[in-house]
């Protein structure tokens, strides 16, 4: 597969993992167990809520190629004999679907995809991949494997006359396909008022027979051919349909079909939707929303998006990064208990628990709180539990209420900011929500110079905006806003008074324009054209320039209010995930730098005091792969081996003083010599070096540089 | 032009059949007079071959079933083993002349095997006393299957010693197929290509009922005048022929002319075949989408073909990746050096140097290059740092499935792999964009 799927670690961790390893390092006056129950819950909403998503998503091209198939061999159920039907050569219609290069994500599509032909086109639909048919032999069985065995799943189990072939006995050839085919299609016929219940009306009685080739690309050349020509012979007995599964472009068709096999299909195109936009949407639907109380932080944020516009394309591997931000943020924060519903996190916060409190007290968002009160709360705040979970309370629900308002204030100025020239904060919403959740936005120069902009807006823009802003307000379910949307509206009532007067001040203009043109001598021209002009400069601003800095102040004032950064709140620590390092760890390995520092500073994994070193040094306490190791980053190209040797043994003798004197003949020890070669030997196994031919007792680096 | 005689056949079926196969009436001929009457033994094997819808396939075909001569016709694509092959002519041949109750499949996994049981099938359905022909179309593919099925194909009737003849056919000279060891020398039969006067017969020989051969004449006339430089494939032309003669019939349907005013019906049609010859031909739109159009008096403009989809889009560092291998593929190694690298030594090349350079390396097609420039070039393009990360290498491998780029030599891992771009310079300029 391409854009390599790392099974991240956190899918087991949810399966398989009990509570007990979500509490492993304290007792369970940390909640592990309703961590665990509302962690779980929580993912189960967002993944229904991923896959409604998905379908949705999917449903106009899935539609589209329902359409198609069932348009494909309309004329095979009437079998015509009109005269351009005998004369055109049957071709075998083709859907090529164009899916990006996203190529993780096709096989959730593939399979969505066959389930909604299945349900509602044809019960024979075969699914083949490219590593599954090196040879038309093995493409042939794959076929006929998935197709006889889904036609025993139709005709489920009371066919006890049924006769189970094995797939090797039967001949894996076209023939035997077309002849199954006439059995199945002929069967279900004669069978039909008997199951009318079981065999759905859906499909009809010659359902089309649809091959879906997962990956075109990757398909040699030579399978493809022969099967399109087999079954172009074919086409006649058996109404097959194939599926193109295309992740490039769609010229991929002819460079790897000659014209004359190509011209034995009818391709018609499908496009999906980009996996941009849906990455849009599913930001959209899962973090842009109050629906759920778990937050990304925004380096956290931009972790996942980078991994996505950087890497691979693929939503799915987006919505994983998603879940192990869930599952890393249940398991390490004690607090995360109250990540849940307003309604059950106060609840919860009555029955928290002394250790749960003191960690809340730990919360450098919450030291800072207190700091900020007086003295006698602060007081009471530290030592009183139950006046410190009156209080929690309250601060949880100001959190509620901010994430409200944050959202509509957010995608009102993103309204406002969207449509500017060259987009100085983002073209798109997320790029505006990392910035807001980054720092205070409005001390931002992007911010400022939007601003700038946004006062040079047009009227036409402005009113269209500001009706966005309102429909933005009103459909929030915050309950501040009701003064905003009226501020609003009047705004928008003052632009269309403006209009009115705008009709007289135009034809305060013109008149003195035509003035203009009355007078022709030199000098009074002169005289009212400095007049004019002194005029304008002096003008104060006109009306509508007046009312636009009001509305840009007015969305300034909103932004200031609402739109503080997450990590400014009090208590943000409980529904926020801020962890980037570990999430880069899980989701974007780096191998090489890795083994670098296992190898070169082993204490760093191995924890064993004795190792500490100070850089540059070598240890002889090291294993011996690291001595090797080090000692090679020394070499150029080709290592000679018997210096190599020479230097290690050197290396791990330097500590036995009494055999320094031993050490100085020539000979070296034998199990120094063994240990060396088998040092030698792993780092071979690591692809650090290999033997070199090109002088003997020599090897060669493979690496370069320092990692 | 011969007329088709011989005295084992009646003279109304040859007569039928002389109407079947326009234009290859001295091959049939020829091969009437090969196969004698039907009890006759006739040449052990026949090689037939000529270019695409020459006409051999069908040719054989009519023959065989106007003159109801026991025959078995495979199509050595469609069964691909030698033992598919085998079994399926004998299941053929027990079909073909008995309306016995279907025997179960004995499996036929040697050569040795189908000999044994072609004399139980001949001589079970009585077919001593006639020549059955076994037809192998597509034969090339018999030299892909074990070097002994192609041999003992052309002694077949000696192996077996019945009746039989195998008639091969293929697009390829029998030159070709000649094995190192020597074997049988088959009869070899040219069909010529149509020419164009024969494609005109032919294909006005099948006008539609409702309209007049002459009319129908016309339009394949105006038809071979746009398509016959670009193609000649007589199956090819038929479809076009169909798909576009509704159009041509327009006129005479709305009553705007007559079927005689050939002039203004070619003017409706010709610029019509033009665009069809752009699109469906290459099947840029299916034929289909074609029909839909006419229907529809849509604009073609609206409709894509497959090709106008060039745009692929790409993460981020795939994208570098892809410009870097380009550049590797493309740029000799030593200039590296003077592109890659902030400080590099002075420019000695002379301009003449430079442009021969260039126009050679495009011209020579992209060079293998390995991984490790691959990432070198890649860090120095990006302007910000690159960590290695498992991410970045299994993207190489996503664009090699995705056949922007190609692993040459699968030798050693740890040889460093090397690799190829296979994308043009356009995609390149698309994506750099």
């Amino acid at each position: 597969g391409c854009f390599v799927f790392k099974p991240s670690p956190k899918k087991r961790r949810v399966s398989y993992r009990t509570v007990s390893d979500f509490g492993e390092r304290k007792d369970d006056s940390e909640d592990t167990e309703l961590r665990f129950v509302t962690c779980q819950s929580l993912w189960n909403q967002i993944k229904s809520e991923t896959e409604q998503i998905q379908e949705d998503l999917n449903k106009q091209l899935f539609d589209n190629l329902v359409n198609f198939l069932r348009r494909s061999h309309s004329e095979f159920q009437e079998k015509t004999t009109e005269w351009t039907h005998r004369m055109k050569y049957r071709e075998i219609p083709t859907a090529a679907l164009v899916l990006g290069v996203n190529v993780t994500d096709h096989n959730l599509t593939f399979r969505s995809l066959s389930e909604v032909l299945q349900n509602n086109v044809t019960p024979y639909v075969a699914l083949l991949e490219a590593k599954d048919c090196p040879g038309i032999k093995n493409l042939m069985q794959k076929l006929m494997g998935q197709l006889m065995n889904c036609c025993i799943d139709v005709d489920s189990l009371e066919d006890e006359d049924y006769v189970q072939v094995s797939q090797n006995r039967i001949r894996c050839s076209m023939t035997s396909l077309v002849n199954w085919y006439d059995n199945v299609t002929k069967k279900t016929d004669s069978e039909t008022p008997r199951k009318k219940r079981t065999s759905s009306p859906r499909h009809w009685q010659s359902p089309p027979v649809v091959v879906i080739f997962k990956d075109m690309e990757s398909f040699t050349t030579k399978v493809l051919q022969d099967f399109i020509v087999i079954s172009s012979q074919h086409i006649r007995e058996l109404p097959l349909v194939l599926i193109f599964g295309i992740a490039t472009s769609p010229m991929i068709i002819h460079s790897l079909l000659p014209h004359s096999v190509s011209s034995l299909l009818c391709i018609e195109l499908f496009q999906s939707l980009s996996c941009k936009e849906h990455l849009s949407t599913i930001i959209d639907k899962l973090i842009l929303t109050a629906q759920f109380p778990f937050k990304l932080g925004e380096k956290v944020l931009q972790v996942l998006i980078n991994i996505f516009l950087y890497h691979d394309f693929s939503v799915q591997n987006f919505i994983k990064g998603f879940q192990l931000c869930i599952v890393e943020h249940f398991y390490s924060q004690p607090l995360s208990v109250l990540c849940c519903q307003l309604v059950d996190a106060k609840k919860r916060v009555n029955s928290l628990s002394h250790d749960q409190c003191e960690n809340i007290r730990r919360l450098p968002s919450f030291r800072r709180y207190v700091e900020s009160q007086i003295s006698e709360k602060q007081i009471a705040l530290l030592t009183a539990d139950s006046f410190l979970k009156e209080t929690i309370q309250k601060l949880l629900e100001d959190l509620y209420v901010y994430h409200e308002n944050y959202l509509s204030v957010l995608r009102c100025l993103h309204v406002f900011t969207s449509s500017l020239p060259k987009y100085p904060l983002g073209k798109q919403i997320r790029e505006l929500h990392c910035a807001c959740l980054e720092n205070r936005v409005w001390e931002t120069e992007e911010y400022e110079s939007s601003l700038q902009l946004a006062r040079m807006l047009n009227k036409s823009d402005l009113v269209t905006m500001l009706q966005q802003c309102v429909e933005i307000f009103v459909s929030s379910s915050g309950k501040e806003f009701d003064e905003t949307v009226e501020k609003l509206k009047e705004f928008l009532t003052q632009f269309q008074k403006l209009e009115a007067e705008a009709f007289q001040e135009r034809d305060v203009s013109v008149s003195s324009q035509k003035e203009l043109q009355k007078k022709t001598d030199l000098y009074h021209l002169q005289k009212t054209l400095l007049e004019l002009k002194e005029s304008r400069r002096s003008k104060k601003l006109t009306k509508f320039e007046m009312l636009r800095f009001e509305v840009v102040d007015y969305i300034d004032s909103l932004v200031r209010n609402y739109l503080v950064p997450a990590d400014h709140k009090t208590l943000h620590e409980i529904i926020y995930f801020n962890t980037a390092s570990v999430l880069r760890e899980h989701l974007n390995a780096a191998p090489r730098i890795a083994l670098h520092t296992a190898l070169n500073n082993p204490y760093s994994y191995l924890k064993n005091q004795a190792l500490k070193s100070d850089g540059g040094s070598i240890s002889n306490k090291a294993p011996d792969v690291c001595i090797a190791y080090k000692l090679h980053l020394e070499c150029g190209r080709l290592i000679n081996l018997v210096d190599w040797l020479e230097a290690f043994s050197t290396v791990v003798m330097a500590a036995d003083k009494p055999n320094a004197d031993e050490a100085s003949s020539d000979q070296v020890d034998d199990i120094i010599h063994a240990r060396f070669i088998r040092a030698v030997s792993e780092l071979e196994l690591l692809g650090f070096i290999k033997p070199s031919k090109q002088k003997t007792d020599h090897v060669a680096r493979l690496t370069w540089g320092g990692c | 032009m011969p007329n088709l005689e011989h005295p084992a056949y009646p003279a109304a079926t040859l007569l039928h059949l002389e109407s079947l196969v326009p234009c290859r009436e001295s091959q049939v001929s020829m091969l009437l007079s090969i196969f004698g009457e039907r009890q006759q033994f006739s040449f052990p094997s026949i090689f037939i071959y000529g270019h695409t819808s020459s006409g051999k396939t069908y040719v054989m075909q009519t023959l065989l079933n106007t003159l109801q001569l026991p025959h078995v016709f495979v199509n050595c694509v469609e069964y691909f083993t030698s033992r598919l092959l085998l079994e399926e002519i004998l299941i053929r041949l027990q079909n073909c002349s008995s309306e016995t109750e279907q025997t179960s499949h004995v499996p036929c996994d040697t050569f040795n095997d189908f000999v044994r049981l072609f004399k139980q099938a001949v001589a079970s359905q009585e077919l001593q006393d006639q020549t059955v022909y076994i037809v192998l179309d597509r034969a090339e593919q018999l030299r892909e299957m074990e070097a002994n099925i192609l041999p003992a194909f052309l002694r077949l009737q000696e192996l077996t010693d019945r009746n039989v003849t195998v008639v091969l056919l293929s697009e390829i000279v029998w030159e070709l197929f000649r094995p190192n060891i020597g074997c049988f020398e088959p009869l070899t039969l040219y069909f010529p290509d149509y020419s164009i006067g024969h494609l005109q017969k032919i294909l006005s020989q099948n006008h539609p009922p409702e309209y007049s051969l002459d009319f129908y004449a016309a339009y394949i006339n105006i038809l071979l005048g746009v398509f016959y430089m670009v193609c000649r494939d007589l199956k090819e032309l038929q479809h076009l022929a169909a798909l576009n003669f509704s159009k041509y019939c327009e006129p005479v349907v709305r009553g705007e002319a007559n079927e005689r005013d050939t002039r203004k019906l070619w003017k409706n049609i010709e610029p019509h075949l033009k665009k069809a010859m752009q699109t469906v031909y290459l099947r840029e739109i299916s034929s289909s989408q074609w029909e839909h159009l006419q229907r529809d008096e849509g604009e073609p403009g609206q409709l894509k073909g497959l090709s106008a989809h060039t745009h692929v889009e790409l993460p981020y560092y795939s994208k570098f990746l892809l410009i870097a291998a380009y550049l590797a593929s493309y740029n000799p190694v030593r200039t590296d050096k003077r592109f890659f690298l902030k400080h590099h030594g002075k420019i000695r090349k002379t301009n003449f140097m430079k442009k021969h350079e260039k126009t050679s390396n495009h011209l020579l097609g992209p060079k293998p290059f390995p991984l490790d420039r691959l990432l070198a070039i890649l860090y120095s393009i990006v302007d910000n740092r690159v960590a290695p990360t498992a991410n970045i290498f299994s993207q190489i491998t996503s664009l090699v499935t995705l056949q922007l780029l190609s692993m040459v030599g699968h030798n050693d891992q740890l040889d460093g792999p090397r690799y190829k771009c296979t994308v043009s310079l356009d995609f390149i300029r698309a994506i750099a964009r």
